[in-house]
C-alpha cells in the first residue's frame, strides 16, 4: 500500500498569536514551528497501517525551505520519503491544487491529511483534493482501518457517529482517536537526514481569496469573583446580569 | 444572481444550526436585494420543509431520491452545485457542521468559488468588495477574508448568528439532479446516535470538567449540572486522553472549538491550548481551587473553591432558582 500524508508546518500550540504591519501579517518573530498535530496523527496511523513492510509512506508539504525541519521530523518519525512543493502556501485551494497535481502524476492508494491545520483551520484540503481527483473524501475521521482494497472509517457527526466503508483510493482527514502520535527514536533521527526529499516546482493557480487583515479577540473585563459559600449569588448574576440562564 | 442555502437535517429534522444558517443567508439575500432558495436533501416531511419559509426562504427545493437519503458528501455536492447553477445562485451558504466541513470544499471546487469556512459575520460588501470574518489560529484570532471569485461559498460557524424569523411564503418544489456513479463510492453502514441530549457544537450552555475532578467516577455531578441547565458536557484534553471521557468531548485547540452563550469550566487550569477553543464563548464561569489558575484571567465570573463542595451547591442553587422563576 502506498500512502501519502500531507503535512503542514504550523506555529507551536503554545504560541501567543500577534500580528504586524497594521495587522496584516502574522508575527513569526520568536515563533517555534511544528508539524501540525493532526498530521502527526495521520502519520502515526500510516505507520501502523504499513507496519512490517506492508507499504510505503511519502509525506508532502507545500512550503518554502523553512519547512524542511518539519519535513525531516516526519521522516524521523517514520515516513520513507518526502516531497516539498516549493511555494508559499497561499491558502487551502492553492495547496490542494499543488498536491492534486502531484498525485495525478504519482498515484497513491490512500491519501491522509489532518482534520485541519491549526493556523488557518479550514478543514478544506481533504475535500478539495477529493473533488480535484474525483475521489471520495471524509473530512473528519476518528477511526481508520484498511482491509484489502477497502477501508472502514468512523466519522463524527453532531450527537453521534457514522460508520462508512470506502474503496481505496480515497482521501481522509484524521482527527484524534485515529492513532497516538509517535515520537522519533534515535535511529529514525539519524536516518531522516539521508532519506530522499524531492523538490517540485509549483503549478500556477488562480486565487479566489485574500486575507485582508487579522484581529485578536477583545480582552474580557476583570473577572467577578463570587465567594464559595454564596453560590446563589453566581446564579443570580448569571440570570440578571449576564442573562444566560 | 441569488442566494442558495443548503438546509442540513438530522434524522428528518432541521437543526438549530440550520436555522441560524438560513437566517444568515436571508440577511445576505436582503443585502443584495435578491431571493433566497433553500435546498433540502433526504427524508424531510412537508411540514418541516415549510418551516424554512418562516426563516426566510422564498423557494424550497426538496430532493427526496432514495439514494440520497443519507449524507454522502460527494453526491450531495453534485446536487447542490447543480441547483446553484439552475437557480443562478452565486452565493451558497451552509452550516460549518461536521458534514458541512466535508461538503463545502467539494462544492467550492465544483462552483470554482472562493470558500469562507467558519464564517462568524455577515459579509461587508461596501466598496464592491465581499469581506467575511472567520476564526483563525484555533480561536486565538480572526481573519477578514475577501472573496474575489464570482461564485462564493460560505460555511457559517454554529452559534455565531442569531436565528431571525422572516415569515416568507414559499412553495416546495421537487428537485432532481444528476449524480455520477462515482459519487456513491463511500457507503454508509451505520449511524450511531449517542444518548447525550445536547451535542457539543450546537450547545448554548456547556459544562466542562478538567483534571481537577480527579477521575471519571466524579463526573456524576458534572452531568447533573449539565442536565438541569440543558447543557452539553465537555472536557480538557488530558481528561479524554486518560479515557475518563470520550474524545468527542475534548475541546480546545486540538479538539472541538465551541462558542456557547455560557461555558462553565470546572477544575480546568486554562492552558493556552484549552482557551483557544473556548475563548469565543459569550460568558465564561470558572470554578477552580487555585486563585492563580490562568483561566480566571479570561473568565467573566469565578469561584475560588473546591469543585467537590461548590458544584453540589451550585446544583442546589440552580434548582431553587428554577422553582422561583
Ligand atoms: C500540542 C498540544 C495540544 C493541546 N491541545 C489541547 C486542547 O485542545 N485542549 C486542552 O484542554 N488541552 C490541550 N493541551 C493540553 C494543555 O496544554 C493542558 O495540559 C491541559 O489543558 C490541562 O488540562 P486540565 O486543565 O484539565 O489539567 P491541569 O492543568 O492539571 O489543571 C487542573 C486544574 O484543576 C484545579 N483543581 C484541582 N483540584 C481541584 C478541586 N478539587 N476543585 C477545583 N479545582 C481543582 C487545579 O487548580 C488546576 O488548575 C494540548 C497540549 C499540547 C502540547
Ligand atoms: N502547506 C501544506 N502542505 C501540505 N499539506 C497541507 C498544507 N496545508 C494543509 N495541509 C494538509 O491539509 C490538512 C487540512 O488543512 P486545512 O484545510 O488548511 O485546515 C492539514 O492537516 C494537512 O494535512
Amino acid at each position: 500500500m502506498k500512502i501519502l500524508v500531507c503535512i503542514s508546518n504550523v506555529p507551536d500550540t503554545t504560541t501567543k498569536i500577534t500580528f504586524t504591519d497594521n495587522n496584516t501579517q502574522f508575527n513569526t518573530a520568536g515563533v517555534q514551528f511544528i508539524l501540525n498535530p493532526y498530521d502527526e496523527i495521520a502519520l502515526a496511523r500510516a505507520i501502523e497501517l504499513t507496519d512490517g513492510d506492508k507499504g510505503t509512506i511519502t509525506v508532502i508539504n507545500v512550503g518554502e525551505t523553512n519547512t524542511e525541519p518539519t519535513i525531516r521530523k516526519a521522516l524521523a518519525i517514520g515516513a520513507h520519503d518526502a516531497v516539498r512543493i516549493n511555494a508559499k502556501p497561499h491558502d487551502a485551494w492553492f495547496v490542494a491544487c499543488q498536491i492534486a497535481q502531484y498525485i495525478k502524476a504519482n498515484p497513491f492508494d490512500l491519501v491522509l491529511t489532518g482534520r485541519e491545520s491549526i493556523d488557518y483551520n479550514g478543514s478544506k484540503v481533504a475535500g478539495m483534493l477529493g473533488e480535484l481527483l474525483d475521489l471520495p473524501s471524509v473530512s473528519i475521521i476518528k477511526k481508520l482501518d484498511v482491509e484489502g482494497n477497502n477501508a472502514t472509517v468512523e466519522r463524527e457527526i453532531e450527537g453521534g457517529k457514522e460508520l462508512l466503508t470506502i474503496p481505496l483510493p480515497f482521501i481522509a482527514g484524521t482527527a484524534e482517536g485515529v492513532a497516538e502520535p509517535k515520537i522519533p527514536n534515535m535511529r529514525g533521527i539519524m536516518s531522516a537526514r539521508t532519506k530522499p526529499l524531492t523538490i517540485v516546482e509549483p503549478v500556477d493557480v488562480q486565487t479566489n481569496l485574500e486575507v485582508i487583515s487579522y484581529e485578536t479577540p477583545a480582552p474580557r473585563g476583570q473577572v467577578k469573583l463570587v465567594p464559595a459559600d454564596d453560590v446563589a449569588q453566581l446564579v443570580e448574576l448569571l440570570h440578571t446580569e449576564a442573562r444566560v440562564i | 444572481m441569488s442566494v442558495l442555502i443548503y438546509t442540513e437535517n438530522a434524522g428528518g429534522k432541521f437543526k438549530k444550526s440550520t436555522f441560524e444558517a438560513i437566517s444568515y443567508a436571508r440577511a445576505i439575500a436582503d443585502q443584495n436585494n435578491t431571493s433566497l432558495t433553500a435546498i433540502s436533501i433526504g427524508d424531510v416531511n412537508t411540514a418541516e420543509l415549510n418551516s424554512l419559509a418562516k426563516y426566510g426562504a422564498d423557494k424550497i427545493l426538496n430532493v427526496s431520491n432514495d439514494r440520497l437519503k443519507n449524507f454522502v458528501n460527494q453526491a450531495y455536492a453534485s446536487v447542490i452545485a447543480e441547483a446553484a447553477k439552475k437557480q443562478g445562485a452565486d452565493i451558497v451558504v451552509l452550516s460549518n457542521s461536521f458534514s458541512g466541513r466535508g461538503l463545502a470544499p467539494r462544492l467550492a471546487v465544483k462552483l470554482e468559488a472562493g470558500l469562507v469556512d467558519g464564517a462568524i459575520s455577515l459579509p461587508d460588501q461596501s466598496g464592491g468588495k465581499f469581506i467575511v470574518k472567520k476564526t483563525a489560529f484555533s480561536g486565538k484570532a480572526f481573519a477578514l477574508v475577501e472573496l474575489t471569485s464570482a461564485n462564493k461559498v460560505i460555511a457559517l460557524t454554529p452559534n455565531a448568528y442569531k436565528i431571525v424569523e422572516a415569515n416568507k411564503t414559499a412553495l416546495v418544489e421537487e428537485f432532481s439532479a444528476e449524480t455520477k456513479e462515482s459519487d456513491f463510492k463511500a457507503m454508509l453502514k451505520e449511524i450511531v446516535r449517542s444518548t447525550e441530549k445536547v451535542s457539543l457544537p450546537d450547545a448554548e450552555i456547556i459544562v466542562s470538567g478538567g483534571r481537577g475532578l480527579k477521575g471519571p467516577e466524579n463526573w456524576g455531578m458534572i452531568e447533573e449540572l449539565a442536565d438541569i441547565l440543558g447543557a452539553a458536557t465537555a472536557c480538557s484534553k488530558p481528561v479524554s486522553d486518560s479515557g475518563w471521557r470520550p474524545h468527542s468531548e475534548h475541546v480546545g485547540q486540538t479538539g472541538t472549538a465551541v462558542s456557547p452563550n455560557l461555558y462553565i469550566a470546572i477544575g480546568i487550569s486554562g492552558a493556552i491550548q484549552h482557551l483557544a477553543g473556548v475563548s469565543s464563548s459569550k460568558v465564561i464561569v470558572v470554578i477552580n481551587k487555585d486563585a492563580e489558575a490562568p483561566f480566571f484571567k479570561v473568565a467573566d465570573y469565578g469561584i475560588v473553591g473546591d469543585a467537590f463542595e461548590v458544584v453540589p451547591k451550585l446544583i442546589t442553587a440552580i434548582k431553587e432558582h428554577k422553582v422561583l422563576a
